[in-house]
């Protein structure tokens, strides 16, 4: 489970690019790949070692000027977390 | 853009660059055309870059270094290099064989995402019999070194009657070697694993128990290791979705240059693969003749025609249909609604005799010396 203490980044197993002919994000991985939509691209963008959870739902609530982010950022992370595309520190 | 038909024609996602047909393991199951040794022709590191490039422009992502044996080619370093820049995931799938740690550190330096060992089997006498080499400790050895220099460490065994028995002991190894993914592959009956059919394929008894272990050990590893499981079609009443559709996702570039919209298609008859030599990869994939043979649904014939899954299945392998059938267009015979399906029955029925038999039939090792006789 995500905790709101520790630093989140991203995975050093996966690759987190941008696809021009797909105009999507993407996780690379062996042999597989998922297509990212664009809120879910922007949350793992920010999962870089330099955050713990409240700063990354901040920077998202400053980014798109809106409130109330943390449920659904804390559930995305956790099935990222589970697909094992992020860790914690 | 200019046509015959109306298919939507998607952009290529896989690119498998089969770098050379030379290879030291002579495993009877190898999924090279039996004939390889007709195409002795490699195509240059320039020609290599070229292709890359095309195929990237177009959208391909998934890179896959394959052979043969990919580490023959002494450019590969460079291309992985060449394939980074251009934002390509490189995979290299290889025996091991002459990987040293030297390689593993060039190679990641130069940008290479992962690297799938193969094992042939959980002992070293059958995984030495099975690839007519002596590998099975170095095999082992390279799995640790992939390990220890941080890449993704994919394991990858084919699975057929001659290993079946082992499957604790092959799981118990992947688990050893701190496997992240475990490819366990159950032999798909084309090029050399089709005439050594007899020897290979498992009874359906087998296959129940060897998957049940499998699936056992799968929920045992969840969140720790992931399990790919190519599942053994002959005992499926559906075809496999082949290529995820013909020319929709992936393409393959054998060793000579030959564009193949899969990688058993050069045992197709009238398709007339086109060569990278000769044409762009935009120009094979949208316009030649091969890419566009059985894209979409207007080839298909009945049972496939009027059938619901059609969109599901794409009427299974192209290659399969052919080998069994003597027709490429006609629906897989793995399907239960195929009216050929007593072909995979007897297929089946008679692996099966032999399996039960005290009689042991030779295998025929991939080498030069045996593809010469095809």
């Amino acid at each position: 489970m995500i905790n709101t203490e520790t630093t989140i980044r991203f995975s050093p197993m996966y690759r987190l690019q941008w696809e021009e002919a797909q105009q999507k994000f993407v996780i690379l991985y062996p042999e597989g790949m998922v297509e990212l939509n664009q809120s879910s691209a922007e949350i793992l963008k920010l999962c870089d070692g330099s955050r713990a959870l409240p700063a990354i739902v901040a920077e998202l609530e400053q980014k798109f000027a809106t409130s109330g982010l943390t449920n659904d950022v804390t559930n995305f992370l956790n099935v990222a977390l589970q697909n094992g595309w992020i860790q914690h520190d | 853009m200019a046509g015959s038909n109306t298919i939507n024609i998607t952009s290529p996602r896989w690119l498998l660059a089969e770098l050379s047909y030379k290879c030291p393991l002579q495993c009877p199951y190898c999924s090279n055309p039996l004939d390889y040794a007709k195409y002795p022709n490699e195509l240059s590191t320039e020609d290599w870059k070229r292709v890359l490039s095309q195929a990237r422009k177009m959208g391909a992502v998934q890179l896959g270094f394959s052979g043969g044996e990919p580490l023959t080619r002494q450019d590969l370093p460079e291309l992985v290099r060449y394939a980074r820049e251009l934002g390509y995931y490189s995979n290299l799938i290889t025996s091991g064989y002459g990987l040293t740690e030297d390689k593993i550190i060039e190679l990641k330096q130069a940008g290479l995402d992962h690297i799938q060992v193969s094992i042939q089997a959980s002992s070293q006498e059958l995984n030495d019999h099975l690839a007519g080499t002596t590998t099975y400790q170095h095999k082992q050895e390279v799995a640790r070194l992939v390990k220890k220099h941080g890449y993704p460490m994919v394991l990858c065994v084919v699975i057929h009657r001659q290993n079946i028995h082992q499957m604790p002991e092959i799981l118990a190894m992947a688990e050893s070697l701190g496997a992240d993914y475990l490819e366990l592959a159950n032999t798909q009956y084309y090029g050399w694993a089709h005439i050594n059919r007899d020897a290979l394929l498992p009874t359906r008894e087998q296959f129940a128990e060897a998957e049940k272990i499998a699936q056992a050990f799968k929920e045992k590893v969840a969140g720790k290791m992931k399990i790919y499981y190519v599942v053994p079609d002959y005992y499926e009443d559906r075809p496999k979705a082949c290529m995820n559709g013909w020319a929709t996702t992936f393409l393959t570039i054998a060793p000579d240059g030959t564009a193949l919209p899969c990688h058993s298609a050069r045992e197709l008859p009238g398709l007339d693969c086109p060569n990278v030599n000769d044409f762009s990869i935009e120009q094979i994939w949208n316009e030649s003749k091969a890419f566009n043979f059985f894209r979409g649904t207007d080839w298909m014939q009945e049972p496939c025609r009027s059938c619901d899954e059609k969109h599901k299945d794409f009427g299974g392998c192209r290659c399969q249909a052919f080998l069994f059938n003597g027709d490429a267009a006609s629906t897989d015979p793995v399907c239960s609604k195929s009216p050929e399906r007593h072909r995979i029955d007897a297929a089946i029925n008679s692996a099966r005799e032999l399996a039960l038999s005290a009689d042991e039939k030779p295998l025929v090792f991939r080498n030069s010396k045996n593809s010469k006789q095809f």
